[in-house]
């Protein structure tokens, strides 16, 4: 047994002092008992400074792998949070025939929208108004421009920066449902609310 | 007597069957319209080889102008004439025609003979030189061709050499004033809206509503494929062009302090922007200029529901134009001012429905014109008699043509659903400079 932890005692020396990159290859040692428990403190300091180099290192590896995973979940929940800020952002409203004054459940979502753009100060919308097919194809274009600008006044007369928000119509050019019925001009009588600029990163606020 | 004689021929010209979409295939009078004695008749002849498109195409013309009564002939030979012989002037006289018209020659060098039946005599030899029909400018020349008849018989200009552009899903098309030869105008790059003639017919204007929504002015010369931006406000919607009749300025509508304003710019160098209304609280759109200049009708949602109002070229004296009763009156759009002046075209929405109307400038009281489907967004032919307009009466929207003497209407364009025409001025030759 103890010849054995000899031998691999002198095999590991060898090993090292090989591995030392030593050029002179020092004469093999004698069966010395005083150098042989040398040799065996030796190789259990080694051992012990192995271990201990090893559990430092996995503590090191399990330290940055919670890291890792914190920071991953982390930016999952925020690109989840910017994903919902967004699409409240983006949630449509929608108007009564020939209206453009919001309708009393419509402001509440753009309550909403108003407290994500005063948590997310960066972020800009143009608001875009849609129509239905039955009215008249130019006045169609003034008509959204009108619903568009009733929801830009909304959330500026309650503090948002006007230069956030812009407008534009696309009159009755652009369905979102491509049907003559009164379901389809109800959906199709709309503002559009598209992020145009810092929407990279939304929170949800207080 | 007359009628019953020609009954009795029963004559049917299968080619001008087909021209029309209205023809009693039964009788020899072509048009829904018959008022016998109220206008002049005119036969064509049936024509030498080859030259039967012409034919078609200058019979079609004159009953498309509702200032004759058609006289089809049939195909055969039997009455046709022999170039240089004089006409059997006592038949045609019988079968109820003032005019005759020949087409003679061959497809390299055509002539039109005019005759007056009721004098017996040959009044115009016009010549028509080579016409190869499947070119526009051929056919711009040979609708040319028929308004010297038009002109030669009756006096009055013809409209057969005008021709109309549309919109059809993103672009802009030409169609000539019978309903052949539909191209498209506008590049295919951007979203073309309500294109207007320029008043020399040689350009024409339109809104090009972008991406993000923005609406753009451009002016393309006719035959060209290079838009030149006539205004920008860098964003926002500029909207519903209208030259002055000028040609020097441009109308429009345009978004401005939460609403649109009609505003006033030089196309030349897009100098000299002058306001013409401020709208606060009501959208003002819809330009049309009287035909002198000095009026400008236009559409305003001061009323509360969109109305017509009309002022001064220099926005000065706004005031209302069409009547309506507050509350009942449907809302009133598109105003299209006549060549002659006196009457103003538009839509007011009844029951629902958009419908046309026919303002009468002086007396300021308006009639309907339509209640078949919806009817809008008219535009005058040169001849302040005919419309054209947007009607989807047998389904998809399509563009149609009323005589407002005579009532009668007929069907342009059987394309996809097309809209927002817009008639040209008289095409003279110098104008045919489409490839």
């Amino acid at each position: 047994m103890r010849r054995m932890a000899f031998v691999l005692g002198v095999g590991t020396l060898a090993v090292l002092a090989a591995c030392g990159g030593n050029p002179e290859p020092a004469p093999p040692p004698g069966p010395d008992p005083d150098s042989l428990a040398a040799a065996q403190a030796e190789q259990a300091r080694l051992d012990s400074i192995r271990r201990a180099e090893e559990a430092r290192r996995d503590s090191i590896r399990r330290a940055e792998q919670m890291r890792a995973d914190s920071i991953r979940r982390a930016e999952e929940r925020a690109r989840a949070e910017t994903q919902r800020v967004r699409g409240m952002i983006m949630a449509r409203i929608h108007f009564d025939f020939n209206r453009s004054d919001i309708r009393p459940g419509d402001a509440e979502i753009l309550d909403q929208k108003l407290a994500l753009l005063q948590a997310n100060p960066m972020v800009r919308v143009r608001i875009e108004g849609h129509c239905d097919e039955r009215g008249s194809d130019e006045y169609n274009l003034a008509l959204g421009l009108r619903r568009a600008n009733a929801a830009k006044d909304y959330l500026v007369s309650r503090g948002i920066a006007p230069e956030r928000v812009e407008v534009a119509s696309f009159g009755e050019e652009r369905p979102l449902v491509a049907e003559s019925n009164e379901d389809a001009w109800t959906q199709n009588r709309r503002d559009e609310f598209i992020v145009t600029g810092g929407g990279d990163r939304l929170v949800m606020g207080r | 007597m007359r009628r019953s004689l020609a009954l009795a021929l029963t004559l049917v010209l299968p080619a001008v069957a087909q021209a029309q979409d209205t023809t009693a295939r039964e009788g020899v009078r072509v048009g829904i319209t018959y008022r016998p004695g109220t206008r002049p008749g005119v036969a064509v002849l049936p024509g030498a080889t080859g030259l039967d498109s012409l034919r078609a195409l200058v019979l079609r013309d004159l009953d498309y102008s509702d200032l004759f009564e058609v006289i089809a002939l049939p195909g055969t030979d039997s009455m046709a004439s022999t170039a240089g012989r004089a006409l059997n002037y006592p038949l045609y006289r019988a079968l109820g025609a003032d005019f005759a018209v020949e087409v003679l020659g061959t497809a390299e060098d055509a002539r039109l003979a005019i005759h007056s039946v009721s004098g017996g005599a040959l009044v115009r030899d016009l010549a028509a030189g080579g016409l190869d029909l499947s070119r526009p400018d051929d056919r711009l020349r040979a609708h040319r061709l028929t308004d010297e008849i038009v002109e030669l018989t009756v006096g009055t200009p013809g409209i057969a050499a005008t021709r109309l552009l549309f919109v059809q899903g993103r672009r802009i098309f030409q169609v000539d004033a019978d309903g052949a030869a539909v191209r498209a105008v506008s590049p295919s790059s951007v979203k073309a809206l309500s294109p207007v003639w320029a008043p020399d017919g040689r350009r024409f204007a339109y809104m090009a509503l972008e991406e993000d929504g923005q609406g753009r002015l451009f002016e393309l010369a006719v035959g060209s494929d290079r838009p030149e931006l006539v205004f920008s406000t860098g964003t926002g919607l500029n909207m519903t062009p209208e030259y002055a009749p000028d040609g020097n300025g441009l109308a429009f509508a345009r978004a401005v302090d939460g609403q649109t304003d009609l505003f006033l710019v030089r196309t030349r160098d897009a100098c000299c922007l002058q306001r013409l209304t401020v709208g606060r609280f009501a959208d003002n759109l819809s330009p049309a200029f009287s035909p002198d200049g000095s009026r400008v009708a236009f559409v305003s949602t001061r009323p509360g529901l969109p109305q017509l109002y009309v002022m001064a070229a220099d926005g000065t004296g706004q005031e209302l134009f069409a009547p309506f009763d507050y509350g009942v009156t449907g809302a009133s759009y598109a105003p299209a001012w006549s060549p002659d002046g006196q009457r103003v075209t538009f839509h007011r929405i009844v029951e629902g429905t958009p419908q046309l109307f026919v303002l009468d400038v002086r007396t300021r009281s308006a009639r309907q014109l339509t209640s078949t489907g919806r009817n809008e967004d008219a535009t005058w032919a040169p001849d302040s008699r005919h419309i054209a307009f947007v009607s989807n009466r047998t389904g998809s929207r399509q563009l149609w043509v009323i005589d407002l003497e005579t009532g009668r209407v007929r069907q342009l364009t059987r394309v996809g659903a097309t809209r927002l025409p817009a008639w040209s001025p008289r095409l003279a030759a110098a104008d045919l400079t489409t490839p």
